[in-house]
């Protein structure tokens, strides 16, 4: 039971990271449509600026609010410089155009930065609290904390404010959005920052636990967004469960089947949520335009 | 003399003629092997053309059926005793049964789903060949037996180095591959795959089997990259679990589409480019991610038809 206990702690602390890179891709993908595949590169620029800043003097606290706001503005770099530019190309363009940002951050990290695996200390220290003979550590419950808070901002922001619903409604038809007055590229541009926060944040909580290094950010794009399509890329609500699940079914594969292949059971989720049920656990059925 | 000749044969024309003169520039030997693996990767490339340019399908997985082919030459002649040349057969038929019984559920998906879903199916089997150590090496890759074509000339009192060689037989069967290509796609059946890049409801409309058609391009496509991955395994004499990863499949969707996804010769034409491009940058290595993605942002943006049809209208509208 205790062993149970312990997976289910572990599934849900990197399942609270996956859900997190969920939750940035469909905010992107809710605006624009782009699903964006440098996504998980947020992350890994989250951690490494910290420990960079950090490194080089500035105050824990300082490094994290600057690594926030540089991963926000290579975001929004990203939709100026490659996704707005290229508007009206196919999908398969863009999905070369995220690919190949991913790869290009992945790129710049290890010339800026260097290749090295890099830890910064935990919020709250490194002792172990003991729940039910399983041991759970402070960090987890910060990345929970913080998956779940900005989960909760995202729904207040899509629900209560202007700008939330100015979003959604240029995700629904940009055209009529921009005939109400809506400024659809400021929407954009909005949307891949606060991605971008997203996944910094995430990356940022993370690092004392997993640590990071300039490549560690493809496997979280995947995996996050494995998440996000198994809660039906469309709810906030979806991509936290999705990204949750993915977790677990991964930590309790990694304790009871086999570690090697923990890493292959976000792709097999990916295919059976595919092939079985297309739209997710969330999702609604698409209409497809003749 | 030009006029004269149908766009298939130009291209085949085009692309035999480079691969004889281009010897002639060559400093060293070490440029047939550079040669071989720019062929190697343009026959792969051919293959997507048919998939992604034809039929408008996109895969992110198809090195792992690179992987398949390699891996059946590096297992084949061990643990079957089959001669390497039935390995790339056996590869290719295992590649094209994989293809096909993945395919009909894949293909059902579009465009990001689709994506995703040869994303995974490529990650898996790089896990697979990765993980399984006893029988494929894991991360440390095996050798591969040679394929004994050089003795065999040697017997009849030719001598060739192993780059020339390999040179020459990347390339007939990149012109073979490109020669398929092309016939297939004035073809009914090419016909029927290009009708549905445009729409799949219409030319659904006109009694084309959408599903058939797209396995039949993912097994073909399949196929090409199973056969290129049996090549560069026997070139290199020996393979390991990168030939499957996941940013071969992204270098060779690259090389599609940066020549153009629908030109066979741009296949070509991209992947000289990326495979040409990391060896003048070996002074650069760590630079070598950072220009990869450059470019493939960079051509994405600028050039979205590709090299190839973008310069082929600049030229034909100069001639006009």
């Amino acid at each position: 039971m205790s062993e149970f206990l312990q997976f289910l702690f572990s599934g849900i602390t990197v399942g609270s990271v996956y859900a997190l890179v969920a939750l940035g891709f469909i905010l992107i993908f809710n605006a624009s449509g782009v699903v964006n595949f440098a996504q998980g590169e947020f992350v890994m620029l989250g951690g490494m600026i910290t420990f960079f800043a950090h490194d080089a003097g500035l105050p824990m606290a300082a490094a994290a609010a600057l690594a926030v706001l540089a991963t926000c503005i290579i975001g929004v770099a990203l939709y100026k410089f490659a996704i707005e530019p290229a508007r009206g190309a196919s999908v398969v363009a863009l999905i070369i155009i995220t690919i190949g940002a991913s790869i290009f951050l992945r790129g710049l990290a290890q010339v800026v930065f260097d290749k090295q695996i890099h830890r910064f200390p935990a919020i709250s220290g490194d002792a172990p609290i003991a729940v039910g003979g399983a041991s759970i550590l402070p960090q987890s419950l910060w990345i929970v904390g913080g998956a779940l808070a900005v989960f909760v901002a995202l729904y207040l922001f899509f629900a209560r404010t202007l700008a939330g619903k100015a979003v959604l409604a240029t995700a629904n038809n940009r055209l009529a959005a921009q005939l109400v007055g809506i400024g659809t590229n400021n929407m954009m541009t909005l949307s891949f920052a606060l991605s971008a926060a997203i996944g910094a944040l995430g990356g940022i909580l993370v690092t004392p636990l997993t640590m990071t290094s300039y490549d560690v950010g493809l496997t979280l794009a995947l995996k996050g967004f494995a998440g996000a399509i198994l809660g039906g890329m469309g709810s906030p609500f979806g991509a936290l469960v999705g990204g949750l699940l993915v977790g677990l079914i991964e930590a309790m594969t990694a304790g009871y089947i086999s570690s090697e292949y923990k890493d292959a059971v976000a792709f097999i989720v990916i295919l059976l949520v595919l092939f079985v049920m297309p739209n997710g656990l969330f999702g609604r059925s698409p209409l497809e335009r003749v | 003399m030009m006029r004269g000749l149908s766009p298939s044969s130009l291209t085949l024309l085009t692309l035999l003629v480079l691969m004889v003169v281009a010897p002639a520039l060559f400093p060293s030997s070490y440029y047939y092997r550079v040669g071989a693996l720019i062929f190697i990767n343009g026959l792969a490339a051919t293959g997507l053309v048919i998939l992604v340019g034809y039929a408008g399908q996109v895969s992110l997985g198809h090195a792992g059926f690179s992987g398949v082919g390699a891996y059946a030459c590096a297992l084949g002649p061990v643990h079957l005793g089959l001669p390497p040349v039935l390995c790339v057969v056996l590869g290719a038929a295992l590649s094209a049964l994989l293809a096909w019984g993945v395919g009909r559920p894949i293909l059902r998906l579009k465009a990001h789903y689709l994506a995703v879903a040869t994303l995974g199916f490529g990650i898996l089997i790089y896990m697979a060949i990765n993980n399984e150590g006893w029988l494929t090496g894991g991360p440390d890759g095996m050798s591969v037996k040679a394929l004994g074509l050089k003795g065999l000339l040697r017997d009849f009192g030719i001598k060739v180095k192993a780059s020339e060689l390999w040179y020459w037989i990347s390339g007939g069967v990149l012109l073979l591959g490109a020669f398929i290509a092309l016939n297939l796609r004035n073809s009914p059946a090419g016909r029927a795959l290009r009708s549905l890049h445009d729409s799949e409801v219409a030319a659904s409309t006109i009694g084309i089997d959408v599903a058939r058609m797209k396995v039949m391009a993912f097994v073909i496509s399949a196929v090409y990259a199973s056969v290129a991955g049996s090549l560069v395994a026997m070139m290199n004499r020996f393979v390991t679990p990168d030939v499957a990863g996941f940013l071969h499949s992204i270098e060779l969707l690259t090389m599609t589409v940066l020549g153009g996804a629908s030109s066979v010769l741009g296949a070509t034409v991209g992947a000289t480019i990326l495979t040409a491009l990391p060896q003048v940058l070996t002074v650069f290595e760590d630079f070598e991610n950072l220009s990869l993605g450059l470019i493939m942002m960079l051509v994405m943006i600028f050039l979205r038809q590709g090299l190839v049809p973008t310069l082929a209208r600049r030229w034909r509208r100069r001639a006009t």
